[in-house]
């Protein structure tokens, strides 16, 4: 993690060989949960997608080390109060840490009209949940970052400690509403507390972002508005949850943005449209955590896989009963344009 | 009387008082300026914006996402369309979480010609608005209006986009504003920032009293038997002197302020065009794909058998703007002239 502030100590963020693994073993099995619990969802919504059960996915394998302690290290309620997500479309690993049911996303996999984020109206991973201040993601890759300033104005103006996450590939920094982000969070005199993520995967699509953009860092483009930046390898879970962890208490405590980069891989291509296959090459966050555990001896192999085999067998079943799930009504296309006074 | 710039100002006041709003905010909103037609002067609530229309709308819906009610502005709608994407969002957010969430929000832009704003200060937005589902835009034509428009627009609990035609923003109106003084001299006084150093100023608000125009309510300005003629904003005040210059020919049009063009109020538009047989609808945005064309779609599939004459609709020309000069102007937008002849074509015109 690099970082520029004030003269701050330094956080050792990046654990030394021989001390451990830098976090406690509950938060080390339940993270190692958490991820593979994501990461079998993920891979349930392609198998649907490919088996006709669905029309289209788009998520996030391999995002889940960064991703997991997003979602465990938020402060979960509705209102100012508590932090707002404004997330993009490989977010369920940081639902799935909130508390969400992964039955959910199945329900929006395969459009049913139980689809508690869209009754049957949106793709998968468009995650919506407002009892938990998750503000709903959308298809463009980039309207996150210029709507996030906006809850977290009121957040500012609320008082307390609750802040705003908004999150987005780094394809999406192209976008004007990058630069927006930038500016509305750092008004002199009305710096807001955020905290702005870019999880870098180093595509857009099938587009190398080495080829579309010459900035050596995307944390750096925070430097120029005298915001504090970080940026850490996403497939490091320990690593993630530590900088994660320095950022949102600066944020919080501060009242202040923090633009944060992460590293991530994208481990099964950018959606349906580009097959949905393992893509060689790409650090596997869930195999390397998994080595670390046994090897620290954390968890053996036998429990992982014990873990692994619990997930897949549960939400099997639930991707099943899904299937029998009635579709939404035509005319539910009428429901919900307004909001009406009761 | 206040005119329509003052009346939105008090409806703001009356707003940031009595119904919530917490923000009016957009480019030179705030102090000093107030506005760059002054109709956010005074106004506790009001900031200044960066120059950036995308986090205009993008602010006022995440503000609104945080239970903020928040009043945005673009300075002209001709700057409003990089935020179109953003506009569609706040149109759609409700449907695409199935009612999960809502944004209370107003956003206000100048809209059409007539101050010889040239190719980028002249614009209209109700055609393109209209292919926006989700919002509720309403434009007014009269400062009580405004007022009444604006009073609900803040209260209700979706986006409203609230249209300004800004060559009648400095026009008196002839009904008073609820609350304001009888003489206009004390309003102004009480209420217009003084020019020069205004770092002190404050304004001393007239008790101010609530007046709702309901949204997607029309208003039948001008009762006749000859013709319908529906129209709103700018246009309705030139389709109200053409027809009180053509009763005198024996004319008599019905003139149909629209108010509301989304939800509108298409029952005052089927109870005029049963009466009369025949309808002219009159807006300044471009022709093509026009809000007007819809309404005369309606027309003649619901209507087609009640009417005398085809029905007829004048807009502005299909061009890619309005140009500076007089002329240029005059031949891109309707004017009075152009109404009257409409008018008295349909009139004439036998079935």
């Amino acid at each position: 993690m690099s970082e520029r502030g004030p003269s701050r100590p330094r956080p050792q963020l990046v654990r030394a060989e021989g001390e451990g693994l830098g976090v406690d073993r509950e938060l080390l099995v339940r993270m190692h949960e958490l991820m593979v619990k994501a990461r079998v969802l993920e891979e349930r919504l392609i198998q649907m997608y490919k088996a006709g059960h669905g029309y289209f996915w788009i998520g996030g394998p391999g995002e889940e080390a960064f991703n997991v302690p997003l979602g465990l290290l938020m402060k979960r309620g509705q209102g100012p109060a508590y932090d707002y997500l404004h997330g993009h479309y490989r977010q369920s690993a940081t639902l799935l840490a909130l508390g969400e049911e992964p039955v959910g996303a199945l329900r929006q996999m395969k459009n049913t009209a139980t689809d508690p984020y869209s009754a049957g109206r949106n793709f998968a991973g468009h995650f919506t949940k407002r009892a938990w201040n998750i503000a709903p993601i959308t298809s463009p890759i980039e309207v996150q970052y210029v709507i996030a300033p906006g809850t977290a104005m009121a957040q500012k103006r609320f008082g307390g400690d609750g802040i705003t996450i908004v999150t987005g590939g780094d394809a999406g920094t192209a976008e004007g509403d990058f630069a927006s982000c930038l500016v509305w969070s750092s008004r002199p005199g009305h710096e807001l507390p955020i905290l702005i993520i870019v999880t870098n995967n180093r595509w857009g699509i099938s587009t190398a972002a080495s080829t579309q953009q010459g900035a050596k860092s995307l944390a750096d483009r925070g430097k120029a508005f005298g915001m504090r930046t970080a940026s850490v390898d996403g497939n490091d879970v320990v690593g993630s949850y530590l900088a994660l962890k320095e950022a949102f208490t600066y944020v919080r405590t501060e009242r202040k943005p923090l633009l944060l980069e992460a590293m991530v891989s994208r481990l099964y291509g950018h959606s349906s449209a580009s097959g949905a296959n393992p893509v060689a090459g790409e650090v596997d966050c869930i195999a390397t955590f998994e080595e670390q555990l046994e090897k620290g001896g954390i968890l053996t192999r036998a429990a992982m896989t014990q873990v692994r085999e619990r997930w897949t067998k549960e939400i099997g079943e639930a991707a099943r009963r899904v299937r029998e799930e009635p579709m939404p009504a035509p005319e539910s296309i009428w429901n919900n344009i307004y909001k009406e006074r009761s | 009387m206040a005119n329509m710039a003052q009346a939105v100002r008090m409806a703001l006041h009356y707003a940031e008082e009595n119904l919530g709003v917490t923000d009016v905010f957009g480019e030179d909103v705030g102090p000093p300026l107030g506005g760059v037609f002054t109709a956010t002067q005074g106004l506790k609530t009001a900031w200044n914006s960066p120059l950036d229309e995308r986090g205009i709308i993008g602010v006022a819906m995440g503000l609104a996402m945080a239970g903020q009610r928040p009043v945005a502005e673009i300075q002209f709608c001709d700057y409003i369309y990089n935020t179109i994407d953003l506009l569609k969002i706040a149109g759609n957010t409700c449907w695409c979480t199935n009612g999960d969430w809502n944004l209370p929000m107003v956003v206000k832009t100048p809209v059409g010609s007539g101050i010889r704003g040239s190719i980028y200060h002249s614009h209209s937005f109700d055609a393109t608005a209209t292919h926006i589902p989700g919002w509720k835009i309403v434009m007014p034509s009269t400062p009580l209006d405004a007022y009444g428009l604006m009073l609900s627009a803040c209260q209700d609990d979706n986006p409203v986009l609230f249209l300004e035609p800004k060559a009648l923003l400095r026009i008196k109106g002839d009904k008073p504003i609820p609350g304001e003084p009888a003489d206009e001299r004390a309003l102004s006084k009480m209420i217009d920032a003084p020019l020069g150093d205004r770092s002190a100023w404050k304004p001393d608000w007239p008790p101010l009293e609530p007046y709702f125009v309901p949204l997607g309510k029309a208003r039948v300005v001008r009762e006749g038997t000859t013709l319908s003629v529906v129209s709103y904003g700018r246009m309705l005040p030139l389709c109200v002197r053409a027809a009180a210059a053509l009763a005198e020919t024996g004319i008599r049009a019905e003139v149909i302020d629209l108010r509301s063009l989304w939800p509108y109020d298409w029952e005052a538009i089927r109870n005029s065009v049963e009466k009369t047989g025949k309808v002219l609808f009159v807006n300044e945005d471009t022709e093509v794909t026009n809000f007007g064309e819809h309404l005369l779609r309606r027309t003649v599939e619901e209507l087609f058998y009640r009417l005398l004459a085809p029905p007829r609709l004048l807009a502005g020309k299909f061009v890619p703007g309005i140009g500076l000069a007089d002329p240029l102007e005059a031949a891109s937008v309707p004017q009075l002239s152009d109404v009257t002849e409409a008018i008295r074509s349909l009139a004439a015109e036998q079935a």
